[in-house]
């Protein structure tokens, strides 16, 4: 309690300790691997990728998997293992910004919600609570479809979805923070709200919102494929996974390769990524340590 | 609380809905219509009034039950959503059986065989659960079992060769049982079993965690080693003791997972032609069919508030800690 600063950057700061506290774990390092074999493939996919996602050679359409096209091709001769590549890009780097600008969002807005209290306080939970009592999937459909269905629209419903959570997050975390002696203490020192809130209560409160940005990963990587497949995310031939298997599921039955190839890839990589939240989870949770657990 | 969360949606989509571009009086009207007509029916619409008098209007229509018409069928919604609730109905529920009558003791056997084989199986499912697309693993199950087996069928309640039973509950097996059309019954729940399995797994792999974690929490507690002193069997103190305890907070869970399993039911609808609202939903959704949409996403958010105040209630019955 007498030395929050002091205490939590010495237990979440160290970069390589926490790389080897990762790694101890078979099934933590498994992920990691698989985390950053998958990146890996998206940063690269425009020099791995034998074809462009996009060319297409109908005279090749719905060939089956070969040494030119390892993972077949599909209704318009589209070379699959290209468009599974660069769906990588998309699925990850939107799943990331798309988590990302929630947890922005919702740290700014809880903290400032646990800070001040009061109405603004009443307000921002209330409105937290409502997209709280709808199943995530059905309100990242409502929103995607209110506001247009495209990728961009999508990433912005599904960060609205897992806004609520990192609201709470913050707030609860700004609550117990905003009453220790130096947030007084700034205080007394004449420091305006805004000022206290961004340098000094929120970097204490980011070490559990992290844990939540890889816990919330999987989860949104797949809601984007969902969206997709639905036809309310990224259109084709946007070389997007759940787009993919919407146009490739008719062909089921005889190119099976197609759709199926498609979804492992979304199942392995959203796996991958619920694996390594799991074990980020396990390691930072104050809860399953005996010492050095958080202080407030 | 259900008043408050279902004005704060549909505030929410009715405004997004209406700042987008896309205009349902020309949809409705076609590609070719002249500008005459779409003004028409921008009037019987109502599309021409300010927007908060159309949110008003909206509002209103909801509290008297009535939730637009729908701009594809050109029916009521709520008449549209009646019509598909019953195969949604059924099919959420045998899912959620299914969940609870093979999450449960599988949680159970993953705390108390704990760092076995037993329990890294449940916790790969469990893991699978989560990260499974449901959309795929539907696929798979198709593959697998239709194409490739052809054990099981792949679309539809029931083969279009058999008249379905009359209609007392709208639920297929129910139904049959009722009135004794025992071939409609047993095609039924042979129609229900990929769609059920591939639904039920999401929320089957939330049990197992669920179970298996607070589960070994118990299992650590002192009341359960007095057991053991006291010459208990394991089986009877593992069922009778520490299953119960366990389950007051995976009954929260269990609530709270049922809205993976409304969601989920959605795309499994759309993969097995299930003609359930979720497909409904999905169609309207290709058509940009608000009205629609916001019936369907408001009944959800009903549905789910009302399904948390069940299990609050029954949280009430099961643990004394909260009656005193």
């Amino acid at each position: 309690m007498s030395t929050p600063i002091v205490a939590r950057s010495a237990r979440y700061g160290g970069g390589r300790m926490l790389w080897k506290q990762l790694t101890a774990n078979r099934f933590t390092a498994l992920a990691v691997a698989c985390v950053v074999a998958i990146v890996l493939l998206a940063l690269l996919a425009p020099w791995l990728a034998p074809d462009s996602p996009t060319s297409v050679h109908l005279s090749q359409r719905l060939s089956p998997p070969s040494a030119r096209h390892w993972f077949g091709t599909d209704e318009v001769g589209r070379d699959l293992f290209s468009r599974i590549l660069y769906g990588a890009r998309i699925s990850v780097g939107v799943g990331l910004g798309s988590v990302l600008l929630a947890a922005l969002a919702g740290t700014l807005l809880g903290a400032f919600s646990g800070y001040w209290g009061r109405w603004a306080d009443q307000g921002i939970m209330r409105l937290m609570d409502i997209l709280l009592s709808f199943p995530s999937i059905v309100l990242a459909m409502a929103l995607a479809a209110a506001l247009g269905p495209n990728l961009l629209n999508a990433a912005l419903a599904i960060a609205i979805v897992k806004l609520p959570v990192y609201v709470r997050l913050a707030r609860a975390e700004a609550l117990s923070i905003s009453r220790q002696l130096f947030v007084k203490a700034a205080r007394t020192f004449g420091l305006g709200s805004g000022w206290i809130v961004t340098r000094h209560i929120i970097p204490n409160l980011l070490p559990p919102i992290v844990v939540q940005i890889t816990l919330d990963l999987g989860d949104t990587i797949l809601l984007i494929a969902t969206l997709g497949f639905l036809g309310l995310g990224a259109q084709p031939p946007t070389p997007e996974w759940g787009a993919m298997i919407s146009v490739g599921w008719k062909y089921l039955l005889d190119q099976w390769w197609y759709p199926t190839l498609t979804g492992a890839a979304i199942f392995i990589t959203v796996m991958s990524f619920n694996l390594l939240g799991d074990g980020v989870r396990d390691l930072l949770d104050p809860r399953r340590h005996e010492e050095g657990g958080r202080t407030s | 609380m259900l008043v408050f969360v279902l004005f704060g949606v549909t505030l929410c989509t009715f405004f997004m809905s209406h700042v987008i571009p896309g205009d349902p009086a020309q949809m409705m009207a076609g590609p070719h219509a002249s500008a005459d007509t779409i003004r028409s029916i921008r009037r019987q619409l109502g599309l021409d009034r300010p927007l908060w008098v159309q949110y008003g209007t909206y509002l209103w229509g909801l509290l008297h039950g009535d939730l637009g018409v729908s701009i594809r069928t050109q029916q009521p919604v709520i008449h549209d959503l009646a019509a598909f609730f019953p195969a949604t109905l059924e099919l959420v529920l045998y899912a959620f059986l299914l969940a609870i009558v093979t999450g449960i003791p599988l949680g159970v056997l993953a705390a108390v065989k704990r760092n076995t084989v037993w329990d890294y199986a449940a916790r790969v499912v469990s893991l699978g659960g989560v990260s499974v697309p449901v959309f795929w693993s539907g696929l798979v199950l198709i593959l697998l079992f239709y194409a490739r087996l052809g054990w099981l069928p792949a679309s539809g309640r029931l083969d279009p060769s058999l008249p379905p039973p009359p209609t007392i509950t709208g639920l297929y097996t129910v139904d049959s049982a009722l009135t004794g059309y025992w071939a409609d019954f047993f095609n039924s729940l042979w129609h229900l079993v990929l769609p059920a399995v591939t639904l039920s797994y999401v929320q089957l792999s939330i049990i197992v965690r669920q179970v298996r974690s607070s589960m070994l929490e118990v299992l650590g507690k002192e009341f359960i080693l007095t057991g053991r002193a006291n010459g208990l069997g394991r089986g009877f103190l593992i069922v009778r003791y520490a299953l119960r305890n366990a389950l007051v907070p995976t009954i929260t869970v269990i609530g709270l997972s049922i809205g993976s399993l409304l969601g989920g039911a959605v795309v499994t609808e759309t993969v097995f032609d299930w003609p359930g609202m979720g497909n409904y939903v999905v169609q309207s959704i290709a058509s940009l069919d608000f009205p629609a949409i916001m019936g369907f996403t408001v009944v959800i958010g009903a549905a789910y508030v009302l399904i948390n105040l069940v299990v609050d209630l029954l949280h009430y019955a099961l643990d004394p800690q909260i009656r005193r």
